[in-house]
Parts: structure tokens; sequence; C-alpha cells
């Protein structure tokens, strides 16, 4: 069965704006994590398709990078969350935004 | 005997006492007194000793000069623009080595006093290490072989004497004020000398080009000076009339039947000259034929004929005429010794060109000296250089008008005043009266202007010591006297005799200055005596006068002077040594037969007395009986006011506790006392006339030895007959001598000294307004104070007052400056200030925060936000990299 690349480039593009959309829309940090992961892993996909349509084991390789940044940045950015949780009793990310110029 | 380097031993003279003040300057805080003042003495003494050996050296070549120039400071000053190149040179001729002797022999005797004097004052390092300084500056002055030089000895003599007047400037009150006052005065009165001295200098060297007085190889000249002695001609002549100059001067030796026989004989042909040293009555040397040498005649027999330099033949100095190979440009060829390695007469020191100039032709242009557009005859340029020499001098040597500060610098300590008024400072201006004595020969105008201004000064300064009550102030004016008779002799041109005058005079007037120390010392002492033993027993004094805890000022009230001789009398039995020796310096300087000052001071009034038999200054006789009555009577006023100040201090009945208890002085005091004693007798015998009764021939001594001794340094001296001793005169003087004591014993002997705290002289109502001018110093300070000091005081305090203070400080700087700054600041401040400086600094404050405000906005904090722009960037990153790519796609 062969699979064209352009079905892996489609759901890759699904997936990427599904994450965008949740983390410019969604308030709850957690769930903006998610998009996040979820971003990263559609990149993921379509630097995995590409490898297999040029035969280039680059491809490949990056993927364990980002997989390997993604489960840095889960582990720090989960520790910030309930962080934050304890000193504001809230993970709303409206709330955030002392930041302001 | 190997002597010849004793010369070249010249610099140690200025170099040990320097760094005999280097020690005691920079480590004297350290020593302890007795090492310090080991150190002042050994630095005397051995300049002394290399004086002793210079002497003797020179003595042994009849006073061959010689110009020693050490490599080191070839060229000392040097600016080539304008040909100035004056080398660090020394000049050791005969002149030099008395100077050297009397300065460094009287110097150590007062070193090895002030150790005693000073024994006990806190400033003793200090002390010695002035003292040094004092010696060097003048060895330097005495040593110079330019007026450069001689000027920087000037000058440092003059600044040790202000620091040395005024060394007790810390005493507090009154005296010290007093103490400094005096310094400042000897300093004010010698700047004005010193610009005499200056101008004099200038004028020399646009004159010369030169400052040097001889060139290293020069030899002293003669020709000149028997022209102007009227004893023959000299070698230009000898062209057309050298027979006759022969003639004339075998005349001369001829008739003067008692003269020396130094007589000129003319060689005929050109530049060569005869020199003949006579022996008595007749003789005639010759010289023929072109460049002949001198022949000597030599006297036969006795001893004395053969004295000139010349006649010893064995050395080539002597008398030496210039050749006129200057203007030729020839070489100057001479006859005994010739100066023919000089190719041009320019190249000569500034003696030898004045006898250059002075044989050209009166108005020939070369004669001529131009001072801008001024054109001066050479003799009138000479006469105003020895004027502003004379005003140099006057200053230095304390003669009117500039007589002033001598009496005041009395307030230093008292080796101070004997070093000063013997050894140092004052004879430095006879001395360069006498080192100038070429340029003096030729303007007998300037030489009467010397000789009024010297026997006044020495008649004035005598007058007003017969009413002092200071016993170091009579000795102050007696000084005043005695240098106005050392100048008197300059201005008659008897060089010699003001120069034995001084060294005389430096023996017995350290002997009294010293003595008076001594005795001012025994009062303070016994003041402090009885007041110890008043304030209670127990302080062990009267165990001699070195177990003293000595202190000069603590403990002298204001009210007891220990120097006023109203306080004194009957010391003589109190302090023995010291009166004694005081004696021996009483008769010296009062001329008493045999003691030095009657040698010395005789010889002053000969030459007077030759003076007014011959004439050679202006007014004819006039001058020489003028000069010859004032000296007589100064003589005799000398003896007078010493006689006085004898009964005062020693004689009679102590008149105070503190004389009656007065100790007599320490061996450091003592000894000095001493040795002078022994030689305010002994040293008038180096210039014995010979024909003087009793002594001719006897004991070995020669005729005039010293004046023989001095031919080199002075030229003319060997072309005046010499003078017999002359019997009447000096029993004129002896009389007026003896008179005078005599007279001053029946007023003041035994206990009529002094009546109820007043003079004799005073008390007698026909005497007593003459001693009063007397005792008013005759108004000289009033007058300085009415004509310059008040008037300058009143201008200074008008510039004060109303230039400096309303003037500049209200008006101009109150009203001008103030108000002006204030207008402009206040013009500034508004505008400038607050519209610029502000506008500008707080302008841009302003848009920074007007920009800023407008892209603040943009950071909301909202991380949704950012992610947005995040992916708006990106979207627009790729837009722009990707749209040359669709364009080729579309193209294509």
């Amino acid at each position: 069965m062969n699979v064209p690349v352009e079905a892996f480039v489609i759901l890759s593009m699904v997936l990427f704006t599904l994450g965008a959309m949740g983390v410019m829309l969604r308030k709850n940090a957690i769930l903006v994590f998610m998009s996040v992961e979820l971003m990263l892993n559609a990149a993921n996909l379509a630097l995995v398709a590409f490898a297999k349509q040029w035969n280039d084991i680059g491809g490949h390789t990056f993927v364990f990078f980002v997989m390997t940044v993604a489960a840095a940045e889960v582990a720090i950015g989960l520790a910030l969350i309930v962080a934050i949780f304890r000193h504001k009793q809230s993970i709303n990310i409206d709330d955030l935004h002392q930041m302001e110029g | 005997m190997h002597t010849e380097t004793y010369p070249q031993l010249i610099p140690l003279v200025i170099l040990i006492p320097a760094l005999g003040a280097f020690i005691n300057i920079f480590w004297g805080s350290k020593l302890t007194e007795r090492v310090s003042g080991l150190i002042g003495i050994t630095a005397a003494v051995l300049t002394f000793i290399i004086s002793v050996l210079i002497f003797s050296h020179l003595n042994g070549h009849h006073g061959t000069g010689s110009v020693i120039n050490p490599v080191i400071f070839q060229t000392w000053l040097r600016i080539d623009s304008i040909g100035l190149d004056i080398p660090w040179q020394f000049r050791v001729d005969p002149l030099t080595a008395v100077m050297l002797l009397v300065v460094t022999g009287v110097g150590s005797l007062i070193h090895i006093y002030s150790m005693g004097y000073m024994h006990g004052d806190k400033k003793f390092s200090r002390f010695f290490a002035y003292l040094n300084l004092f010696m060097m500056f003048m060895l330097l002055l005495v040593t110079s072989n330019n007026f450069l030089m001689l000027f920087v000895g000037w000058e440092g003599v003059g600044v040790m004497s202000y620091l040395l007047i005024g060394f007790n400037w810390d005493k507090g009150g009154a005296l010290g004020w007093k103490n400094s006052n005096a310094a400042r005065k000897a300093m004010i009165v010698n700047r004005v000398g010193d610009f005499g001295v200056l101008m004099a200098i200038f004028m020399i060297f646009w004159t010369f080009g030169t400052l040097t007085f001889y060139q290293p190889g020069e030899t002293a000249n003669v020709c000149y000076a028997r022209e102007v002695n009227n004893l023959g001609a000299c070698a230009e002549e000898s062209h057309s009339e050298g027979e006759a100059a022969a003639a004339e001067g075998e005349t001369a030796a001829a008739e003067g039947d008692h003269s020396e026989g130094e007589t000129v004989a003319e060689a005929e042909g050109d530049h060569s000259e005869g020199e003949a040293a006579a022996a008595e009555g007749e003789t005639v040397a010759e010289a023929e034929g072109d460049h002949s040498e001198g022949e000597t005649a030599e006297g036969e027999g006795d001893h004395s004929e053969g004295e000139t330099a010349a006649a010893e033949g064995d050395h080539s100095e002597g008398e030496t005429a210039e050749g006129e190979g200057g203007h030729g440009g020839e070489p100057v060829v001479l006859a005994d010794v010739d100066n023919s390695k000089f190719a041009s007469y320019t190249d000569l020191g500034v003696f030898g060109q004045t006898a250059h100039y002075m044989s050209l032709e009166e108005g020939s242009p070369e004669r001529l000296v131009q001072f801008g557009t001024l054109a001066l005859d050479f003799k009138t340029v000479l006469f105003i250089i020895v004027l502003f020499l004379l005003l140099g001098v006057a200053g230095k040597s304390a003669q009117i008008p500039l007589f002033v500060w001598l009496p005041d610098a009395m307030a230093g300590p008292t080796p101070v005043s004997a070093l000063m008024h013997a050894a140092t400072m004052v004879t430095a201006g006879v001395f360069l009266l006498i080192r100038s004595n070429v340029f003096l020969d030729y303007v007998p105008e300037a030489r009467l202007v010397i000789a009024i201004i010297g026997s006044v000064t020495a008649l004035m300064a005598g007058f007003i010591a017969l009413g002092q009550w200071d016993i170091k102030r009579v000795l102050a004016f007696s000084t005043v006297s005695q240098l106005g008779f050392m100048v008197a002799a300059v201005g008659l041109g008897a060089y010699v005799a003001a120069l034995f005058h001084l060294a005389t005079h430096a023996v017995f007037k350290a002997l009294l200055f010293l003595g008076s120390g001594s005795v001012i010392h025994g009062v303070e002492h016994g003041h402090h005596h009885v007041h110890a033993h008043g304030n209670g027993p127990g302080h062990g004094h009267g165990n001699g006068p070195d177990d003293h805890h000595d202190a000069h000022d603590e403990h002298v009230d204001e009210a007891f002077d220990p120097q006023d001789m109203r306080n004194m009398g009957g010391l003589a039995s109190r302090m023995p040594i010291t009166y004694w020796t005081y004696l021996f310096g009483t008769f010296a300087l009062a001329g008493l037969p045999f003691f030095a000052g009657f040698w010395s001071k005789d010889e002053i009034l000969a030459d007077a007395f030759h003076e007014a038999l011959e004439g050679h200054l202006l007014l004819d006789n006039l001058a020489g009986y003028i000069v010859l009555g004032l000296l007589l009577v100064a003589a005799g006023f000398t003896a007078f006011y010493m006689w006085r100040q004898v009964q005062m201090v020693f004689h009679g009945d102590p008149r105070t506790e503190a004389a009656a208890s007065a100790p007599e002085s320490s061996a450091w005091m003592t000894i000095p006392l001493l040795v002078l004693a022994f030689f305010s007798f002994t040293v008038g015998f180096v210039n014995v006339p010979k024909y003087t009764p009793i002594f001719s021939g006897f004991m070995g001594i020669q005729d005039y030895e010293f004046k023989h001794f001095l031919e080199s340094a002075i030229p003319s001296v060997t072309l005046k007959e010499s003078l017999a001793f002359n019997t009447p005169l000096a029993l004129l003087a002896v009389v007026i001598a003896f008179s005078a004591i005599a007279l001053s014993h029946s007023i003041y002997g035994g206990n009529k000294a002094v009546q109820g705290r007043r003079d004799p002289l005073h008390v007698n109502r026909s005497t007593r307004q003459m001693w009063s001018l007397a005792n008013a110093r005759l108004y000289w300070d009033e007058i300085y104070f009415r004509l310059i000091e008040n008037p300058y005081n009143r201008l200074s305090k008008f510039l004060y007052e109303v230039v400096d203070w309303r003037f500049l400080h209200d008006y101009f700087h109150d009203s001008v400056l103030k108000a002006g700054y204030d207008s402009m600041g206040k013009l500034l401040a508004k505008p400038f200030d607050l519209g610029i400086i502000d506008g500008t600094v707080n302008g841009v404050g302003a848009l920074v925060r007007l920009l800023s405000g407008r892209v603040r906005v943009v950071q909301t904090g909202y991380v949704r936000v950012y992610a947005v722009i995040l992916l708006l960037g990106v979207v627009a990153v790729l837009l722009i990299m990707l749209l040359p790519l669709l364009q080729v796609q579309a193209g294509s």
C-alpha cells in the first residue's frame, strides 16, 4: 500500500492548524500546552513524511531532536504551571498579563 | 718643592665649605652640638690650609698670577646669539691669595669661637651651616676670574648676611622684630648697591664683549700705568720718541733719590720694550733691536734692590707691556712676558682690553663705544662703569650714602658681626675696587669721587661712634670709618695700602668684635647668675662658664641690655684675657706705634700726603690735602672712641650686679682671642717701609714685602715710587692718637665714664649739642625716613587705600566687575540656561517618553497576542521567501 506524501502533508497541516488555534484561543494553560505539543508533532509528521519521500535520514534524525526538546519543555512547562497555580490559585492565562507595557 | 700643583687645589676652597654646610643642613638636626660644630670648624680650617699652600706657592714664585680653569665648567653660561660664553674660571694671583688668607684665617678663628658662643643654642647646626656658606660665597667672590662669578659670590654673601643678621628672628616680641628688620634693612639697602654692580657688569659686557678679568696665560699690563703716573712713555711712542722716553725714564729714576728705582726704559724699534728694574739711584736698561727681550739690571749689593719681580729673572711674570698687535693684526709682542699667543686684543680680558683702548688716540673712531645711537668715548664709558661699581661698593662696604645697614647688622649673633665686619661681606666692596684697579687708573675723575666719599665716610662714622652706648654699635661705626679709610686709599690709587689696611683691620676688628662678644656673654651670665641666686639657690652656677646652661635669650629680660656699656664697668679684673686682648685690638685700631693698624693706617696717610704733594687727581693738590685732613681727624676720633669704650667697659667700678659677677668666657672663645691679639700686633710687619727707623734691616724684614708680592695683581704698583717711611707724618699720626687717648682718658678715666647713665660730654653743657648729634647718629636714619621711607610708606598707603581698595576693590570690583557679572548672569540665566540647556535635555527626555508611549501599547502581556504576532511574522517571512518562487512559476 502506497500512501501518497500529499496525504501526510495535509494531515500535518490540519494538526498544526488545530494546535495553533488551540494556543491562540484556549485559556486553560494545560490545554495551551497540549496544543503546543500538537503543533510539534504535526511538524514531526511532516519531517518524517518528507524524509521518506526523499530517502533522507536527516528528517528522521531531526524528529528525535524535536521529541527531546518537547520532553524537556514538558518538564519545565508543567513545573511552571504548578508554580503559577500555587501562586495565583489559577491557571487561566488571561490572568497572567503583568508584562503589559 | 712641588708647589706647582697647589693652585690646582683652588676648587676645593669652594667645595669644602659647601660640603660642610651640606652636611649640617641635611643631617644637622641629628648631630650633636659638638659634632656639627666640629664639621664646620674642620671645613673652615681645611680651606685655611689650602689657602696657605696656595699662598706659599705664589710667594715662592713672586706672585705669578695663573688662571685655573677646571674642565668641567669650560662653559658655564653660553648664549651664542650674542657671543656670551662665560667659563667657570678661578683666578689665582697675589690679590686672591691675600684675600684667601684673610677670609679663611679670620673665618676659622670665628668658627672656633662660635663653638663656645653658640653653646646651647637650639639652632646650633644651622648656624654653622650658614657660617660655612657665608665663607664659601666670600671665597667664590675673591677667587673668581670674571665679573659674573664675582657677582654670584657678591649676592651669596648678601643672602647669607640676611640669614645671619636675622638669625634670632624667632626671639619673639619686639626683639625678634628688631632682628628681622635689621636683616631686611641690610638686604634692601644692598639691593640698591647691587643695582649699580649689575649695571656696571652690563656695561662691561657691552663694551668689551667679555667679563673675564685675565685670560689664561695673559699677564697683567703695566704699559698704561706709566702714562697714568707720568713715568715715561709706552711702547707705541717708541717709534718716534724712544730716546726721549728712555731719557725721561732715566731722569725719573735718577731724581727720585729715595725711590725704589722702578724705572722704565724704552726701547727703540717696534713693539719692543725694555723693562728696567733699577738698582738704586740710576740705571738704564736698554733694549735694542726689534722684539728684543727687556734687559734686567740686577741690583747689586744689598738685598732689597733685587726686589722687583722682573729682576729675578727666573720667572717670566711681573710687568708686561701690551703690544699693539691687536689692531695691526700682528701678535702682541712684549718685552719680558708677551701676550703674543693672543692674536687680537679682543681675546684679552677686560683689563688688557682697557689698556689697548686707552692707548688709542682720543677721538679715534675705534675708541668710541656704541650704545644704540649714542656713541661715547671709551674713557667716558669707563667713568660711568666705575661710578656704578662705586654704588655697589657703597652698598657692600658701607659707604655714604648706603652705610645705614651696617650699624643695624650687629643685631645678629656676635660671631656673625665679627665675620661680617672683618673677613667677609664688607671687604667685598673694597676688594672689587682693588680688583678693578686697571679701570680706576684711567679715570682719576672717578677716583676723586671715591676718595672724597671714603674720607668723608671715615670722618662721619668716627664722629657718630663717639656718642653710642651699645658696645657693638661703637665697633660697627668704627668699621664704617675704617672702610672709609680703605676706600679713600683706593681713590688715591694706593691699592696696596687699601688691601693692607683691609687685612690688618680684618684681624683686629675680628678681635674687637669677638672680645665684645665675650663681654656680652659674660655680662649675660652675670645677670643670669644674679637672678638665679635671687630666685633661689641650688642651680649649681659658678662652676665655670662651660657648666652653665647657656641660654642667651631666655634669661635676659627686656629691661636689661647686656650690650649697653652703661651696664658694664670694671670688667678688667673679672675677664682678664678678654681685657688684655681687647686692649691689643684697641691699640691696633687706634694706630699706636708698631701695632698692625699703625703700619697700615700710616701707609694710607702717607699716600694721601704724597697725593697732596703731587696732585694726580683733579683739583691738583687740594684733593690730597682734603683727604689727608679728613683722615687725620678720623684717626683722632678712632683713638678717642676706642679709649672711651675701654674705660666704660673694663675700667672703673662695676655699675651693675651683672657686671660685678660676670665670669670669663670658655677656652673656645678665649683662644681665638689670644691668636688674634698676637696677629694684631705682628701682621703689620709684612709691609714695613725700608727707611723706617729701628726696623730697617732688622729681623730680616724686607722693604714693602707685601707690596712687592702684589705686583703682578696690581700692575700700576710697580711703577709708583715706593714711599719712604715718612717720619714727620707718622709722628703726627702717633701724636694725634696719643693725645686723643689722653683726652679721652681725662674725660672718661676712673669712674667718670658714666655719670648717672649719661655721658660726661652730655653732662657738659658746651659739648652737649655735639654729643647729642653723634648719639642721634647725625639723624641719618631719620633723614632716610623722611626722604625715602616715609614718602614710600605714604605712597604705598595711598596705593593700598585709594588705588587698590577704593578704586580697584570698591569701584572696579564691586561696581564694574560684580555688577557687570550679575547683569550678565541674569541675562544668561533664563534664555540660555533655562531655555537652551534645560530645554535640550528635557526635550530629549520628553521626546523619548512620547515615542515610547505610542509603542508600549503593543505589549499587552497576553501570551496569545504574542503568539498571533509570531504567527503573522512567520507567515510574512514565508511569503517574502516564497514570493520569487511563485513569480517564477507564474512566469514559466
